[in-house]
């Protein structure tokens, strides 16, 4: 059978309504979407950023660290602390989408599925790096540790990258459950272990001092596992959000 | 046909909620899906919306198939639930302007104005949606599934939650929407409000349809009778 032609042409769609065009369209128009509804709510960031805060500032109470003591756990602090900031995030993020059934909505509209993934996955990254922008310097003053290292911003944004990656796929699974706050750090935490491992082990060697070819592997790691996991995503969100 | 549904089968786990239907509609017509609670009517209706994926059967819509076809599918579907699937924080102008680019709606500005006016907004066209009536959530809603100007409509209990004036208005612009030919298929417990809007009454029991009549065939006011004698026969 052949399709049918549209009733009436009043309202034409773009010429790229499909393809690239339409794919790089959709995924700025989410990211958009998400930027706009956060400056009016300032629900996420605020919630991220206060416990981000308030997690460094109890460390800095609770372990009471001498100089050299610093250098060896500053990172894995940081970390935590990126860790559980960002979860509270990637709930949030979703749970935008599910509140008023805006998931449907994105998933109704004509688009490659992969670019909802993607805007989102953007959306929560950029989230995450203005909490990251506003702790290291926090981090930096409480603890008097240098923290503005070139090699440990790469660190933190390929480890953030592979976080948000798995994150956003796991988040939009844990949505569509009643227990979405709770399953989300129980899937989550035991998949991210190897970015966080590589995250921590890469932002201590770079806080150390210690040479590039023995950080070069983590670094190596952060990086597959990225590249793993993105497409990991790319092949199955489809498959994740269809009932 | 512009909906083709043959021996639809959907199960969740070990419960079948479809049991083999079959279901066709004609271009143009505005279909009514009665049925009691648990029928199948909302898990039928996000199938043929492609939320979800058929177990087995056939569907095709406007002569696409799902799920192969789901993106061909959803460009021609407009979709109206119980939920408004909008976003609170924007306002009511943002929310257009984002599912219009979703779905690469050209001259986009001049459609939202047009859509603004259709569903009676215009005057709150900047104004956040989390501050709008449930009424007029759900009108916002319309004006964004019909934005793209799609050839199908589905509509899940839309009146579900509105008082009367809002359901007077939803009416009003399903009246319009079907009398632009667009074919309409609608889920409703409400037998007398839909007994003046659908031109055909399918009624939905236990995953399959029992009976079907047209409203040229059959006097509105028996609609209940008919209902319930194809409940009882189930």
């Amino acid at each position: 059978m052949e399709p049918i032609p549209q009733v009436e042409e009043r309202v034409r769609l773009t010429s790229s309504a499909s393809g690239a065009g339409q794919f790089i369209r959709s995924l700025t128009a989410i990211i958009w979407k998400d930027m706009a509804a956060e400056l009016r709510s300032r629900e996420l960031l605020s919630a991220m950023l206060v416990f981000a805060l308030l997690v460094i500032l109890i460390f800095n109470f609770a372990l009471e660290l001498d100089a050299q003591a610093r250098a060896t756990v500053t990172a894995g602090v940081l970390w935590v602390t990126f860790a559980f900031a960002g979860t509270l995030g990637l709930n949030r993020s979703m749970a935008m989408e599910k509140d008023r059934g805006c998931l449907d909505g994105l998933l109704l509209a004509p688009v490659d599925r992969s670019a909802i993934y993607f805007g989102k996955a953007i959306g929560n990254l950029i989230f995450m790096l203005i909490v990251e922008a506003i702790v290291l310097p926090v981090y930096s003053v409480l603890y008097s540790v240098n923290l503005f290292e070139p090699g440990l911003l790469l660190v933190i944004f390929l480890g953030s990258i592979g976080y948000v990656a798995v994150g956003t796929l796991l988040s939009s699974m844990a949505v569509q459950t009643r227990t979405r706050d709770v399953l989300l750090p129980i899937l989550l935490f035991p998949l991210v272990i190897p970015v966080l491992i590589a995250a921590v082990k890469g932002s201590t060697g770079f806080l150390q001092g210690a040479d590039v070819v023995d950080i070069r592997p983590w670094i190596n790691l952060l990086l597959v596992y990225d590249v793993i996991f993105i497409a990991v995503a790319f092949m199955v969100f489809d498959y994740i959000v269809e009932e | 046909m512009m909906i083709t549904v043959r021996k639809l089968i959907k199960r969740f786990g070990l419960k079948t909620v479809l049991r083999g239907m079959d279901f066709s509609v004609e271009p143009g017509e505005f279909v009514a899906l009665l049925g009691p609670n648990g029928a199948g009517k909302t898990t039928f209706l996000r199938i043929l919306s492609s939320l979800s994926r058929p177990t087995i059967g056939l569907v095709k819509i406007a002569g696409y198939s799902l799920p192969n076809q789901a993106a061909a599918v959803r460009r021609r579907l407009g979709v109206v639930s119980h939920l408004p699937l909008l976003y609170g924080d924007l306002t009511a102008e943002e929310n257009l302007r984002f599912y219009a680019r979703m779905y690469a709606v050209a001259h986009a500005e001049n459609r939202i104005t047009d859509v603004l006016e259709m569903v009676g907004l215009s005057s709150r066209r900047r104004d956040l949606v989390r501050t709008f009536s449930r009424g007029m959530q759900q009108r916002l809603a319309i004006g964004r599934a019909v934005l793209h100007d799609p050839e199908v409509m589905l509509f899940d209990e839309p009146h579900t939650g509105l008082d009367q004036d809002a359901c007077l208005m939803l009416d009003t612009v399903l009246r319009e929407v079907a009398a632009r030919g667009r074919t309409v298929v609608m889920t409703s417990h409400d037998l007398a409000r839909v007994a003046d809007l659908a031109s055909r009454f399918d009624i939905l029991s236990r995953g399959v349809i029992t009976a079907s009549v047209q409203r040229s065939q059959m006097d509105p006011n028996n609609l209940l009778a008919f209902y319930r004698q194809a409940i009882a026969e189930a």
